[in-house]
């Protein structure tokens, strides 16, 4: 259908979120605050050992306190869940800790009560025992296999590629991901030139503002669940599985999200909450505190061990990268991350000779899972880290270097998929000029030095994945829009309204986005890894564009005129005789992908490429060590935006997110407790450390498989800024960081080692 | 928690009204539970991210720390005051125009900073905008679009 002036292109507007006003009034929903009649709130007791077998658990003084209705352990839960095991990858946590407990911080007991701190109270009077074990928490020291985490690998089976994983004992590698391409060993043997440097991240989380919380009610016909999730058909698909029902008999209802960043995916607080409910036969709700977010789920840390091997015209001809992904105590979805991401951990470059070994280990420590950028951040870190120390180390210009070596349009990435619509040079140039690389720089003189840096990155979106999208239109032509996208700040719902108005001609802010409800919303595989927007935007478009060629037959069918636009009520009025009936369209989505092969190779390894670049100009205080970044800018390929405005928002606070995960923010653990487990002691960014001068760019593109030539951002610009400030402080003072975060602390102990004058610890 | 309940009146969103409180209850569990507001809501539990500001005696309190025995004889606006049926206050409606939240869960809090910071400072320049507004802190970092956001709020105020 033609647009018209009088609604015009919808695709492209930059219309402020369709919730914006619900937002700014405070009444949005979100789990957190959600109330249900009669319903009872819950405490978790937890673990106070990394390692350990649970003794015993007297829970009798906490039953004594006035107005506690119950507390319970496993030997409960398993009275209502025989096999009370969950989780996407494997079916390896227990609603609550069964004979071990695997890290600090994991639920072995709840109190519930009506009045919360009751339940609080009473939950303090639990006394547990364990006898302790050896526990490991180094993510290298884990693939030792000395301290064994889980006696016994239980993969999920949802995932095809962790199925070889069953029954694998005595071993912490719950997925060791392979590629190779060419012969790397004989390359280094040929090369000039060989670096290899190892790079390490710290754990940090989501720190979600709105804490992970779900409300069960269960009743012997169906059980429905309100989850602050990111991924409703997964939990239903989860639930029904640990009750043994069909899937028609969950109902998972999500408002929106006070944030969820890969946090709140798959399945976190709902299984817990449905088991209490199922024992209390009274809606229970599971509403966290900040500090319990941090025992639920964090980023992976990981080492990064990267070896590259140059001609002696500087072109890489050979690259080993080894990774090893501390998981934590379960599995979560880090096994997907370590392959997922792994792929790519040689980096944007057109290297002929790749080596790929990435392990997801087992430690006691708080889970790892998905946290904006899948592992890829990590990845980015090390290789354009070491990238950039090659490029100094030739006294090579590190664009120079980088463009030299850059995979480009139409060249096989390391898995051998041709790479097509990705403007890795574009980016690169962009930040390029941006910061007017090729021109002078005054580094300054005295205490306080500049500096500037860089860095691109590639990333795959996760596949194959399917989602499905209903478009219905009422009897006064007004239409409704049925999709399982969680809008979790990213403006999903009104990047969804705008493709459907763009369709059906329709204003997007006409178009109602039902709240996901997996009774009447349809499947969805997540929102997640920057894929809604492609997918569901797929998906979307089709069940818009079947609702149209549906209008048109009804328009062929009541003899319309070719042409004609009579408005739809009438046309609903012609067939029904009153404002009546519907016209449902429907759209399902999966793109193709060939699993890779037994050397992780194989020609379509994704449907789109991410890429996006970061660069920086830095003051770094040579007394001090403090860090400032004075300007910062992000460059991303997003195809054609849908909505300019909400793409801006959302690479500024990414890149913001990560500013925290670069310069400051670190779970300190010592024996595997957190000791900085509260917003007081564990920092992230507020508005003083905004940089001065933030730019933000999309690069002109099209991404031609994509709907309306789009693709997804959610995570692009996490993806470059560690590098490019490590690079940056290079360039300022000449000493090079290799693990995270950079803090003011370790640049200065650099510096005194560089002076030959180091820290009296050092 | 078998401490005595003791009943404090206090005049919120502009009308008188009577709540019975614990000792231990805070400002944001009380206007929750008894009055169904929940703009105000409890995040770090600490008094450090402004989640739960309300304004107290015209004075923005984080509703976490702020017990609400303390409320007997006070003045209390929360962010569902602002509006007005069909038509948003200046701040609120700033917010939208630039974008100045994603998620929205810390954005109320934002909002009544916001109308402090303007009552104090009519016209405030960056710095006093940045130094206002540090105790509020936004996870989806949208704190470029919020500081345009109080300038246009500040602006359009002016204006009248």
């Amino acid at each position: 259908m033609a647009t018209t002036v009088a609604t015009g292109r919808q695709v492209g507007r930059s219309l402020p979120r369709l919730e914006a006003r619900e937002k700014v009034t405070g009444r949005a929903e979100y789990t957190h605050l959600m109330q249900l009649p009669g319903m009872l709130h819950a405490k978790i007791f937890r673990s106070t050992v990394a390692h350990g077998r649970i003794k015993s658990v007297d829970t009798s003084a906490a039953l004594k306190v006035p107005g506690v209705h119950a507390v319970y352990t496993s030997a409960d839960v398993r009275k209502v869940i025989p096999d009370p095991y969950y989780g996407p990858a494997f079916h390896d946590q227990p609603i609550l800790a069964i004979d071990k407990v695997h890290f600090i911080g994991e639920p072995v007991a709840v109190v519930l009560a009506a009045d919360p701190h009751i339940a609080e109270q009473a939950m303090q009077q639990i006394v547990a025992e364990y006898e302790e074990l050896p526990a490991v928490f180094d993510e290298v020291e884990a693939a030792d296999n000395k301290v064994v985490v889980h006696a016994e690998l239980k993969p999920a089976g949802t995932f095809a590629d962790l199925k070889h994983l069953k029954g694998r004992k005595g071993t912490n590698i719950a997925l060791d991901y392979r590629l190779r391409r060419g012969d790397v060993d004989k390359a280094f043997a040929q090369s000039a030139h060989v670096f290899e440097h190892t790079f390490r991240t710290q754990k940090v989380l989501h720190l979600a503002l709105e804490p992970y919380a779900s409300i069960a009610d269960y009743r012997d016909d169906g059980v429905t669940i309100y989850s602050s999730a990111q991924g409703p058909s997964f939990v239903r698909t989860e639930i029904a599985r640990l009750l043994g029902w069909p899937e028609n008999r969950v109902r998972i209802k999500v408002p929106y999200l006070g944030g969820g960043y890969g946090g709140k995916l798959y399945i976190k607080m709902e299984a817990l909450a449905l088991a209490l409910s199922m024992l209390a036969r009274r809606p229970v709700k599971v509403a966290l505190t900040m500090e319990e977010q941090f025992y639920t789920i964090t980023k992976h840390p990981s080492t990064f061990r990267i070896k590259s091997g140059l001609d002696k015209d500087g072109r890489i001809i050979a690259r080993k990268c080894e990774v090893w992904w501390n998981g934590g105590a379960y599995a979560d979805i880090g096994p997907r991350v370590t392959q997922k991401s792994g792929f790519t951990a040689a980096g944007p470059y057109d290297i002929e000779n790749v080596w790929i070994d990435s392990y997801a280990l087992y430690t006691n420590v708080t889970p790892a899972g998905a946290l904006r950028g899948f592992g890829i951040p990590q990845l980015v870190w090390a290789y354009e880290s070491h990238t950039d120390m090659i490029a100094r180390a030739l006294k090579r210009d590190p664009l120079d270097f980088r463009k030299q070596n850059l995979l480009r349009e139409g060249r096989p990435q390391a898995t051998g998929t041709i790479l097509k619509d990705a403007a890795i040079e574009k980016v690169l140039d962009r930040i390029a000029e941006r910061l007017n690389w090729k021109g002078p720089f005054d580094h300054g003189t005295g205490t306080v030095r500049r500096g500037r840096g860089f860095a691109v990155a590639l990333k795959a979106v996760i596949s194959p994945t399917t989602s499905v999208a209903i478009v219905n239109i009422a009897g006064d032509g007004s239409a409704t829009l049925y999709c399982g996208t969680v809008d979790m700040g990213q403006g999903s719902d009104t990047a969804m309204a705008q493709m459907v108005g763009e369709v059906l001609n329709l204003p997007a802010e006409s178009v109602r986005v039902v709240p996901r409800d997996t009774d009447v919303t349809p499947y969805d595989m997540g929102t997640l890894g920057s894929r809604s927007l492609f997918h569901m935007g797929h998906a979307v478009r089709l069940a818009a564009e079947d609702a149209l060629a549906k209008i048109a037959a009804l328009r062929r069918e009541l003899g319309e005129p070719e042409g004609s636009n009579a408005p739809l009520g009438e046309l609903f009025r012609k067939k029904y005789g009153m404002q009546a009936g519907n016209i449902v369209g429907t759209g399902t989505y999966k793109p193709d992908y060939i699993p890779p092969d037994a050397q992780g190779l194989t020609t379509n390894a994704t449907p789109f490429w991410m890429v996006a670049g970061t660069g920086v100009e830095i003051e770094v205080d040579t007394e001090t060590g403090h860090v400032r970044i004075t300007r910062l800018i992000n460059v991303a390929d997003v195809g054609k935006p849908i909505n300019p405005k909400i793409v801006e928002t959302q690479l500024s606070g990414a890149s913001l997110m990560q500013l925290g995960f670069s310069m400051f923010e670190k779970m300190h653990i010592d024996g595997g407790q957190v000791t900085n487990a509260s917003l007081a002691d564990y920092k992230i960014p507020g508005i003083h450390d905004v940089p001065a001068v933030m730019e933000n760019e999309t690069v002109d593109t099209t991404q031609e498989n994509g709907p309306f030539g789009a693709k997804g951002v959610g995570e692009l610009a996490t993806f470059g800024l560690s590098p490019a400030i490590a690079n940056a402080i290079d360039d300022a003072v000449g000493v090079r960081l290799t693990e995270l975060p950079l803090t003011a602390e370790s640049v200065l102990r650099a510096l005194r080692v560089k002076a030959g004058n180091p820290l009296g610890d050092d | 928690m078998s401490a005595a309940t003791r009943t404090i009146n206090f005049t919120l969103n502009g009308r008188p009204v009577s709540a019975d409180v614990k000792p231990h209850h805070n400002v944001v569990e009380i206007l929750q539970t008894q009055f169904a507001l929940f703009g105000a809501r409890e995040s770090c539990g600490q008094g450090l991210c402004g989640c739960c500001t309300v304004l107290v005696d015209g004075r923005a309190v984080s509703g976490c720390l702020h017990l609400a025995v303390f409320l007997d004889g006070a003045e209390v606006v929360t962010v569902e005051h602002l509006a007005e049926p069909g038509r948003l206050d200046v701040v609120q409606q700033a917010f939208i125009d630039c974008g100045a939240f994603q998620c929205g869960y810390c954005t109320p809090g934002f909002v009544l900073m916001t109308k402090a910071l303007l009552r104090q400072h009519p016209d405030p320049d960056d710095e006093q905008i940045r130094d206002y507004l540090s105790g509020n802190l936004c996870r989806c970092a949208a704190y470029p679009e919020i500081v345009n956001a109080v300038k246009m709020a500040a602006r359009k105020s002016k204006a009248g």
